[in-house]
């Protein structure tokens, strides 16, 4: 029997047998009857979801209920899974006794799909009627042994409606055999009832009897059922699936409808138990359910160990809890203890001000020691903001004063740049130590911030940047903040700042304070030094005076290096023998976008070490789990990451793009790629090339000397691509409505993560498969991660390729942005932040280089064939241009 | 009229090209759309290539005799958008019997003339059966991901009526092509299969799906296996895949199929993926290239051309595929 959903299901003698996810039923499942009934549609889908996750073959679907409308609940459900392709792809079994719903769900399935079921119950005509309509729709059928006279439930009656619905079915209607599958009936043994005895031992013996006479056809049946008289007992009744379904396979029953959580090992059945239980299923003694039964009574009610000592602390004083609360992060109890405080002060400012206050510093002093750990402070932030959310209505309504905030600080990622996790986190940890945080967000135009900054009477300005040109707008600001007479301190931070280039570039424009702050936990110190009345003024002259002394240091060391001119460099080229170095043509030449990608399949392609980074906790992973420092906190964090990851797969919250091209490539001109259409340009990459002077016998590289020159005649060929995850914003915002920074950023870090694993995913599909020449590699994703591939996909804003530029050259020749919607900003960061882009190399002696710094004469250079002003060029390669 | 079933076992037959890439060439204006007939319609009219049949017939009569010359045993009716549903668009409901009709009576006219002249090639029509422009499976809302813009039973009534002029028409065979969507193909074989019971007659029908990307699926989702399954439930002449890709990025698709199903391979790709223009740029050469890779193969019974393609290129594939075997057919048809 072949089925199929968006991928094949083939039920070959040789499969195993076939499980039948049997959750979204509204007669099996309560739970699933009210999602149903209160139209919680989307709850209803994850059950289906998890059904297939947890590894069912076909989904069957139930909506058999008075309380409904059946024929509309089918057709909406099964329109709803056919949009979400996780649970799509496997077959559905439509499951109704009513006929209209049944062809009702078979004018909305694409795939062949299982009817389940019908039988002679109301005579051959209508019975070959529905046959032949279910073969014009192209569904397998399940026959239900039922006919005229009533519902086998012997061996004889089984076979014989088995084989009489067989031959109809095969010679009436010519549907074909292997799509016949027949339910025998599986009832209860063991109820205490004579003529109930045989029930398990005849399904099995009629199983065995349709399989060895009726070819092609299969046997199903609903294993709960057998077990019925244990109702409560589910030691029992696991054991008991477990044991009928070792001799029902046996016999020949290859599929049916299990709760794969209701099923023991069979080897792990104690004897004594499995010997009872097979004296019920195989009728083997007169006294069998007597037997079980006493066995039964032994093991009832066995339970899990209760965890009520976790919550001892709910009896420590009400300031205590409240603090337990805010260090442990838990916000299960904070309203109703909030809201205790709130009676028990005079005005609710005082909860704020006191008990939230109290558990803050000892937050504060925990963090600042180095006991607790960011991931641990953005969960108490949460905390606080919700009890704060609490407390706000009734501060309000006494129309008082407004809290006294400790300091007001402007926050904003800079024009052009789009990155805002580390500024999200600057803000959470400042905003719960008390200052108001007024965050414009991302792509903030100078204008607007030195207007807010203005308007809103700040005391701090913090800056933000990932790329490179966010570093002029940084500058700029501190210019236009030094004209129109700032006073406020200027804080900046963010991967692309330096110390060096705040000392050097920043500090220099304004004559206040301008301070780089590289992590968090620094942020709360550095502010507090800042806006203290006492100590500022000291404070502010200290930090000028180390930065200059720090940018007279760093100029005098810049001098120190020597480099080669970039003629030398050239002579100095990697070299690649191109007559005998093995260049392999693509097998797909050409451009190809990805857009049906499932987050599932990328989930092992994820590196979580930069994962953990970006919650400032530092160490390879899975080591950090383990590490004595953080690894408890890592673990926490690991195990919320896991959460998240699994409901962002499982309701496809975020949507993975990806687009990628393969083209016939040449070094022009020592530094240039020209990319070729049959021969015909149709871009050129510029690459840059190391100049720092090395020992003798060490090449200077740039990317281009990994492609075969146009002089050595031979055809080579290269790649550009870009992955992204789209909806992380939304998903982020949804969290952030919730006062829950914690969550909003854990997604943001999560999105990051999977465009990398879609990164990842991509080359690895380009080498096996769609370029091939790695057809048979065969690595594990840490070697993966460890870069111990074939070939190279260098980023634009790297090390290698430090030019953001060049993204501008691969959106035209791809055209990402209207293939797939991934935008540049004026700064060359791409839109959505979660996204990656770059070029493939193929060769095998390619491999990952840092550029280093370059000097003047390449920069000429570089301007000159890109067709840029040395201005421009200046700009952009600024932070690797040596003299600086 | 000779049985294609004997003629399928003995080579690889030839399937024509695009029709409307052909009448582009004419450029042909909103009047010469229109014709005397509908020359006071009320809506534009042009770019509906179907209604050409009945107001440039001899335009598109021309355009199937040079797919005969070029080698074509098999040519498609202009009948790709003839249905209730597409033709809505321009509010022709009323006219779908009568194009279908006269688009089968012209082809098969075409056809007569050929068969006449090289009896031992004997020429075939197949009743070109669109997508239509609605989706059953897939929303158009990206709010309401379980509305649905057309329903099974309106697909299968249209298709219904579409199958029956054909018929009356004179094609020979029907071939459900161009398939995003598999739920709409399923109605159009369901409504084939009404219409062969009800007249007690056997059609021979062919069915050609589109992979739309590389990942190597249909746009409602299906994989290349999952889609030859949920087709197989009538008897078919053929089953392939066509349109959206060339030809090399076809093969991988059509080797998943040929391995797992007895009845006959089609194909009839692009030439080529469209140029930043949404031109199609392959040449006839380039293209029988990719092609010479199936038939070494040995992949292939029936090959054509979609967008893009010529007469030219038809001709370039019928002269490689005569030097081949066609895929041994086992089944019994």
């Amino acid at each position: 029997m072949r089925l199929s959903g968006l991928e094949p299901l083939i039920v070959s003698p040789e499969s195993n047998f076939i499980n039948i996810g049997e959750r979204t039923n509204v007669a099996g499942s309560r739970k699933f009857l009210r999602l149903i009934k209160d139209e919680l549609f989307d709850e209803a889908l994850a059950v289906a979801r998890h059904q297939v996750d947890g590894g069912a073959q076909i989904i069957d679907i139930n909506m058999d209920d008075g309380l409904i409308d059946g024929k509309e609940a089918m057709v909406r459900f099964l329109n709803l899974i056919a949009a979400e392709p996780d649970i799509c792809r496997v077959p559905v079994m439509i499951d109704s006794s009513k006929w209209e719903i049944i062809e009702a769900g078979l004018q909305v399935v694409q795939g062949k799909c299982v009817v389940n079921s019908i039988s002679l119950k109301e005579g051959e005509e209508k019975f070959i009627w529905e046959a032949t309509q279910i073969k014009r729709y192209g569904a397998a059928v399940v026959i239900m042994a039922f006919d005229e006279v009533g519902q086998a439930d012997n061996y004889q009656r089984r076979i014989e409606i088995a084989e009489r619905s067989y031959r109809v079915l095969v010679d009436k209607v010519s549907f074909a055999p292997e799509d016949i599958i027949f339910d025998l009936n599986i009832f209860p043994v063991a109820t205490g009832m004579d003529e109930h005895k045989r029930n398990a031992i005849d399904f099995i013996e009629a199983t065995r009897w349709v399989r060895q006479n009726l070819p092609y056809a299969s046997v199903s049946g609903g294993v709960s059922n057998v077990s019925f008289s244990f109702r409560g007992n589910n030691t029992v009744r696991e054991a008991m699936h477990s044991v009928f379904l070792y001799y029902a396979i046996q016999a020949g029953m290859n599929m049916g409808i299990v709760n794969p959580s209701m099923l023991e090992i069979y080897d792990d059945i104690p004897k004594d138990l499995l010997e009872r239980i097979e004296d019920v299923i195989l009728n083997r003694r007169e006294d069998a359910t007597e037997r079980l039964l006493d066995y039964a009574e032994t093991v009832k009610g066995v339970k899990k160990k209760d965890d009520g000592k976790a919550l001892e602390w709910r009896l420590l004083p009400l300031q205590e809890r409240i603090t337990h609360s805010l260090v442990k992060g838990i916000d299960a109890f904070i309203l109703a203890d909030v809201e205790e405080a709130r009676l028990s002060v005079e005005r609710p400012l005082y909860v704020i001000e006191g008990h939230l206050m109290t558990g803050m510093n000892v937050v504060g002093d925990l963090f600042g020691s180095g006991k607790m750990f960011l991931p641990q402070v953005v969960k108490s932030a949460r905390v606080m903001k919700r009890a704060v959310a609490h407390l706000n209505p009734f501060i309000e309504a006494e129309k008082g004063e407004e809290q006294q905030a400790m300091g007001r600080i402007l926050m904003a990622t800079v024009k052009g740049d789009v990155h805002d996790i580390g500024k999200n986190i600057v803000s959470v940890v400042l905003g719960c130590n008390n200052y108001e945080i007024i965050d414009l967000g991302v792509m903030v135009p100078p204008e607007k911030i030195i207007e807010t900054a203005k308007k809103e009477n700040v005391d701090a300005i913090g800056l933000s940047g990932l790329i490179t040109p966010s570093l002029d707008e940084m500058v700029y600001l501190a210019k236009e903040m030094e004209r129109q007479n700032f006073e406020v301190p200027l804080l900046i931070g963010g991967a692309t700042t330096s110390k060096a280039h705040t000392a050097v570039k920043i500090d220099t424009q304004y004559k206040n304070a301008v301070v780089h702050v590289n992590d968090a936990s620094r942020a709360v110190t550095v502010v507090g030094d800042l806006l203290n009345k006492k100590t500022s003024t000291q404070y502010v002259s200290n930090i000028k005076k180390e930065y200059e002394v720090f940018r007279e240091n760093f100029l005098k060391r810049a001098k120190t290096k020597s480099y080669t001119s970039i003629v030398e460099a050239r002579n100095r080229k990697f070299k690649i023998d191109w007559e005998t170095s093995n260049i392999f043509k693509p097998k797909e030449l050409g451009i190809q976008t990805l857009e049906q990608l499932s987050l599932k399949k990328l989930v092992p392609f994820i590196d979580w070490s930069p994962f953990f980074r970006s919650w400032d906790l530092h160490g390879r992973y899975p080591d950090i789990l383990t590490d004595k420092v953080v690894g408890e906190q890592a673990t926490s964090l690991f195990a919320d990451a896991q959460e998240m990851l699994e409901e962002i797969v499982i309701k496809q919250a975020l949507k993975p793009k990806a687009i990628f091209g393969l083209f016939e490539a040449n070094t022009i001109n020592d530094d240039d790629i020209s990319i070729q259409k049959k021969g015909k340009e149709i871009a050129i990459f510029r690459t840059l090339r190391q100049q720092l002077k090395k020992r003798e016998g060490k090449s200077s590289i740039a990317l281009s000397d990994f492609i075969a020159p146009k002089e050595s005649k031979k055809q080579d060929y290269m790649g550009a691509f870009c992955t992204a995850i789209f909806g992380a914003d939304e998903l982020a915002n949804k969290y952030k409505e919730q006062e829950d920074d914690y969550n909003a950023i854990m997604a943001q870090a999560l999105a990051d993560r999977f465009a990398e694993a879609l990164a990842e995913y991509l080359h690895k599909r380009v080498r096996t498969q769609h370029w091939g020449y790695a057809s048979s590699e065969k690595l594990t994703n840490q070697e993966l991660i460890k870069e111990d591939y074939k070939g190279i996909r260098p980023a634009p804003g790297y090390p290698a390729c430090p030019d953001h530029l060049e993204k501008e050259t691969i959106w035209d020749l791809l055209d990402v942005e209207k293939q797939i919607g991934v935008r540049l900003t004026e700064s060359m960061a791409m839109w959505p932040a979660a996204a990656v882009s770059g070029y493939y190399f193929g060769n095998e002696e390619a491999k990952y280089f840092g550029l280093g710094k370059i000097t003047d004469d390449q920069v000429l250079d570089f301007a000159t064939r890109k067709g840029i002003s040395l201005e421009k060029a200046r700009k952009w390669l600024y932070p690797v241009i040596a003299d600086n | 009229m000779s049985d294609i079933y004997q003629e399928i076992q003995k080579r690889i037959l030839i399937l024509d090209g695009a029709m409307g890439t052909m009448l582009q060439q004419y450029n042909f204006s909103e009047e010469d759309f229109r014709g005397q007939r509908f020359k006071d319609y009320p809506s534009s009219l042009k770019g509906n290539n179907d209604l050409l049949s009945l107001t440039q017939p001899a335009a598109v009569k021309e355009v199937h005799r040079k797919y005969f010359a070029a080698g074509a045993d098999i040519v498609e009716t202009n009948t790709f958008s003839s249905t209730t549903i597409a033709m809505a668009d321009y509010g022709m409901e009323n006219l779908v019997y009568e194009i279908n009709y006269e688009s089968a009576k012209l082809a098969k006219e075409a056809a007569a003339e050929f068969t006449e002249k090289e009896p031992h090639k004997p020429r075939f029509v197949v009743g070109s059966i669109g997508p239509t422009n609605r989706t059953a499976s897939m929303s158009p809302d990206v709010n309401d991901p379980g509305y649905r813009a057309v329903t099974f039973d309106e697909l299968r009534v249209a298709y219904k009526q579409q199958v029956e002029a054909l018929l009356d028409g004179g094609a020979d065979l029907l071939m459900v092509e161009t398939v995003f969507d598999t739920l709409n193909a399923k109605a159009a074989l369901f409504a084939i299969e009404e219409v062969k019971s009800e007249r007690n007659i056997k059609v021979p029908v062919m069915i050609s799906g589109t992979i739309t990307d590389a990942s190597g699926r249909t746009l409602s989702g299906q994989t290349a296996e999952a889609f030859l399954i949920s087709v197989s439930h009538i008897p078919l002449l053929s089953v392939g895949f066509n349109c959206a890709l060339g030809a090399n990025l076809l093969q991988p698709h059509l080797e998943t199929i040929a391995s797992k199903t007895d009845v006959a391979i089609s194909a009839h790709p692009n030439a080529g993926l469209p140029n930043a223009f949404g031109e199609y740029d392959e040449t006839p050469y380039e293209m029988a290239l990719q092609i010479e890779e199936y038939l070494k193969k040995n992949l292939i019974n029936i090959i054509g051309g979609c967008c893009g393609t010529t007469p030219a290129h038809i001709s370039a594939i019928a002269e490689l595929a005569e030097q081949y075997e066609p895929r041994k057919l086992f089944a019994n048809i």
